[in-house]
Formats: structure tokens, sequence, C-alpha cells
């Protein structure tokens, strides 16, 4: 379980003049969960963000599944079907029932056979516990649903690899355990590889296989998820851990 | 018998004659609309592009059509063009022409509009599932940007069908003309007639614009809904 399935090289990003991300490297193995931690505006959902190319980046290089991705508008788009992203804010397409919003993807960009489709998302909605809602608009759903089904839509794709974007911040407490034991479960039974970006800090100490530690847009600590939470390398990330009190 | 000039509408074949201006003028509005509103919505798409080039174009497209008065651009295509290109097609199909091309660049400011407020995270999330570029405005931005447009939209169509009233400009035989007929024919014999005549044709633009402002409301309710 060592086959590496990101690697990430010297990676710069500037907004404009400003710098925001400063020579990002680290690699991910398949199967693991990484955690992307640190204060607010350190880069985090840049970073995300630069790794399904809703980002562009100046300079450096991203390898996903051993080949290196030439950032054309094209190649993001065809790799995006094994990087799947879910968001923050509940991003379901409001003019489409759940079951619709599931199979786009496969059905239009992948052109999977609509009715193989339709089982396969039905599954997964019993999976989440949301089959009745299956012919519902999102609005009429709650956040927590809404998110749910946005993890399922991701993963009617098949990726090989998922990006959570805080999908817990604007979510009702009472919503987000549902969420994160979704999470939770595609990585213990799924072996789903992931990069999470959260600021729930017991969800990441429970979850994570390795924690990046970013402030500034800088990676200030790439260590395994454990030994991160109990002995941080640096000053830092242990004034951090504090300031979080969870 | 008295004078009030009613019987003006229904002497010989008025009521009829009437009726098929204004069969005239709304086929002709119609069609334009079908045609303006598809061409709309390419252009509206080809104005959220990010080339400058595409943008000033189109801008400038709109704006002609925008500030020209439609009286003119009637004329322009009726008068001007036909005799440089040396066509010679009916007035009708000049007047769809016209409306259609007016309707399409008013049509591209109201779908560019509707696109940009989709909110960022709707296309992006759209992206993330490996949507191209058209797939995302056909699935994703345009249903979306429709609801956000549609009383707009249903206010220009009853633009155009009120200015199908100027088609008689350029001798269509639309309502108004056939009314400026009968009023004329009847001028001696029945001086009130002209009331009747201008009476009707209100009530007949009133119960042809009046359903799409009913229709327009209750689809803006459901959206609400």
């Amino acid at each position: 379980m060592t086959e590496k399935i990101l690697e990430v090289e010297d990676l710069n990003k500037f907004y404009g003049n400003k710098q925001v991300l400063h020579d990002i490297s680290f690699s991910l193995n398949k199967g693991e969960v990484l955690t992307l931690l640190g204060p607010s505006g350190s880069g985090k959902s840049t970073l995300l963000r630069c790794l399904n190319g809703l980002e562009e980046f100046k300079s450096g290089t991203i390898i996903f599944e051993g080949k290196k991705v030439i950032p054309t508008a094209k190649n993001w788009q065809q790799l995006r079907q094994k990087i799947g992203m879910v968001f923050q804010s509940y991003d379901l397409f409001p003019n489409m029932t759940v079951l619709e919003n599931i199979l786009l993807g496969p059905v239009k960009v992948q052109k999977r056979p609509k009715a193989e489709v339709e089982k396969e998302a039905k599954a997964l909605l019993k999976r989440v516990h949301l089959e009745q809602y299956a012919n519902s608009y999102p609005r009429q759903l709650s956040g927590g649903q809404k998110q749910r089904i946005a993890i399922v839509r991701a993963l009617a794709l098949h990726p090989d690899l998922m990006l959570f974007d805080e999908v817990t911040a604007s979510l009702d407490p009472e919503m987000v355990r549902g969420v994160l034991e979704l999470i939770k479960q595609l990585s213990d039974e799924d072996h789903m590889t992931m990069i999470i970006v959260t600021h729930e800090m017991n969800f990441a100490k429970q979850i994570a296989d390795q924690v990046l530690f970013l402030e500034n847009g800088t990676i200030v600590e790439d260590t395994p998820g454990k030994e991160f939470f109990e002995h941080p390398k640096t000053k830092r990330a242990e004034e951090f851990l504090e300031s979080m009190e969870f | 018998m008295g004078h009030s000039g009613i019987n003006v509408l229904f002497e010989g074949r008025n009521f009829t004659r009437l009726l098929g201006g204004l069969w005239t003028s709304v086929w002709i509005a119609v069609l334009s609309l079908i045609i303006g509103l598809a061409l709309g919505a390419l252009f509206g798409v080809l104005r959220t592009s990010k080339s400058r080039l595409v943008k000033v174009i189109f801008r400038i497209y709109l704006e002609f059509f925008r500030i020209v008065p439609t009286v003119v651009l009637l004329f322009l295509f009726y008068y001007i063009l036909p005799r440089q290109f040396n066509l010679s097609w009916p007035a009708s199909v000049m007047a769809v022409i016209a409306f259609a091309l007016w309707v399409s660049a008013e049509f591209s400011d109201i779908v560019r509009g509707a696109l940009i407020s989709v909110p960022k995270i709707q296309r992006e999330s759209g992206l993330a599932l490996g949507l191209n570029k058209w797939q995302l405005f056909i699935y994703v931005l345009l249903p979306q940007a429709f609801q956000l447009e549609l009383p707009a939209t249903i206010n220009l169509a009853t633009r155009v069908i009120k200015t199908t009233s100027l088609l008689m400009m350029i001798s269509v035989m639309d309502v108004i003309n056939v009314g400026q007929q009968i009023v004329e024919a009847n001028n001696q014999t029945n001086p009130n007639g002209v009331f009747w005549v201008y009476g009707l044709i209100f009530f007949l633009y009133f119960i042809v614009d009046y359903p799409l402002s009913l229709w327009a409301k209750r689809l803006s309710k459901r959206n609400e809904a």
C-alpha cells in the first residue's frame, strides 16, 4: 500500500504580485488520508483548488498516478473525473433533482449507460440514508443532507482521489456528524484516498494518516497524523493546536 | 339607428380583416422572438467569454440595436439593405429579420447579466464534475440563468408585440394598418368609428399581452416556492 497516487513538487502560486503558495512539496500514498491544517488564510483551500485545476499555479509539478499533469483546460477536464471535489457551500445544482445531480457527471461526461448509473446512484443514496429524496429538489433538503448528496455526486464518477474543502464549515453543528461519519466510512471501508481541509480537529485526529500544517502559504510541518497531534515538531503547530482547544 | 359608430367594426369583412391583421402582427412577433431568443442566448454566452475582441464586438452589436430607433431599423431593412444587396423579399420577412436581430441584441444582455449572477460555486462544482465548457452552460448555467432572466424576457416579448404596431411603416398589413384603412374608408359616413376601431385594437393587444404577464407572474411565483 505504498503506491504513490499524487506527488507535488515546488508548487508556487501568485495572486497578482502576492505569492500565496511557496514551494509546496508533498506526496500522498494510495488509500491514505491527508489533512491540510492551518490558520485561516494559510493557503489550504488554494492548494486544494490547485490540485484539480480550479486555480492556476505559476510553477511546480503535479504528478497524478505516475503522470505529470500538463495543466491545460482539456487535461484538467479529463482529470477531474478522477479527482473528485466537494466544497464548503452546498453546491448541488438547484435546477435538478437529487438523482439528476448525481447522474449528470457519469452520464454526460463519462457517457456511461443511464440505467446502470441510476442503479448505482440509488445504492449510494441508500448508503447515506437519503434514498427517499432521489426525486426531491435540493431546496427541500437540509444542509447536511445536501452535503452528503454532494459527496455521493462526486463518488458517482468513481474518482481515485477525493478533495474535501471545509465541507462541514457552513453546516449546523448537529448536521456535521453525519457528514464526517460518511467521510470516515469512505476511508475505513472503501480505502478512498482523500485530501481534507478542515477545522474539525477531533475529526482530523481520527482520520489523518498524514498532516500538512500550512502557514502563510508554506508547509511548516509534514508529519504522520497521530504524531502531529501528540508531538508536533514545531512550536507554531503546537500553538495552533492549543488555540483550537479541542 | 344610433350613431355610436360600432357598426363600422362589423360592416362587410372588417372584423375578420382586423383579426387577420392581428394574426400578422402575432406571427411576426412570435417568429422574431423564437429566432431572436435563440440567437440572443448564444450571443449572451459569447459575451461572457474572456476574449476582449468578442466582448467588444457583441457590445457594439447590442448598443447599435439599442440606440437605433426601431422605425429606423425597419426602414434600414426594408428600404436600404434590399437595394444595396439586390434582395426582394417581402416586407414581413424583412420585419422578422429586423426584429429578430433587435431581440437577439436585447436578449444577449439579459442572458449575460443572468449568467454572471449565477453563483461562482455553481460553475466550479460543474467543472469539478468534469463538465466541459459547453456542458457547463447547457446543464448548469443556462437553466439557472433562465429562471433569473424570465421576468425581463417576458417584458421583452410584450415590448416586441407592442412594437409590431410600427410594421405599418413598411406597409405590412398588420392590425394597425388594417384599422387605419377601415377608419379612412368610413370617416365620411361614420366619424365616430375611429374610437371603436382603435378601441378594438387596444383590446386585441391587451388580450395578447395580458396572458404573457400572467404567465410571467405564475412562473416567478413557482420559482420562489
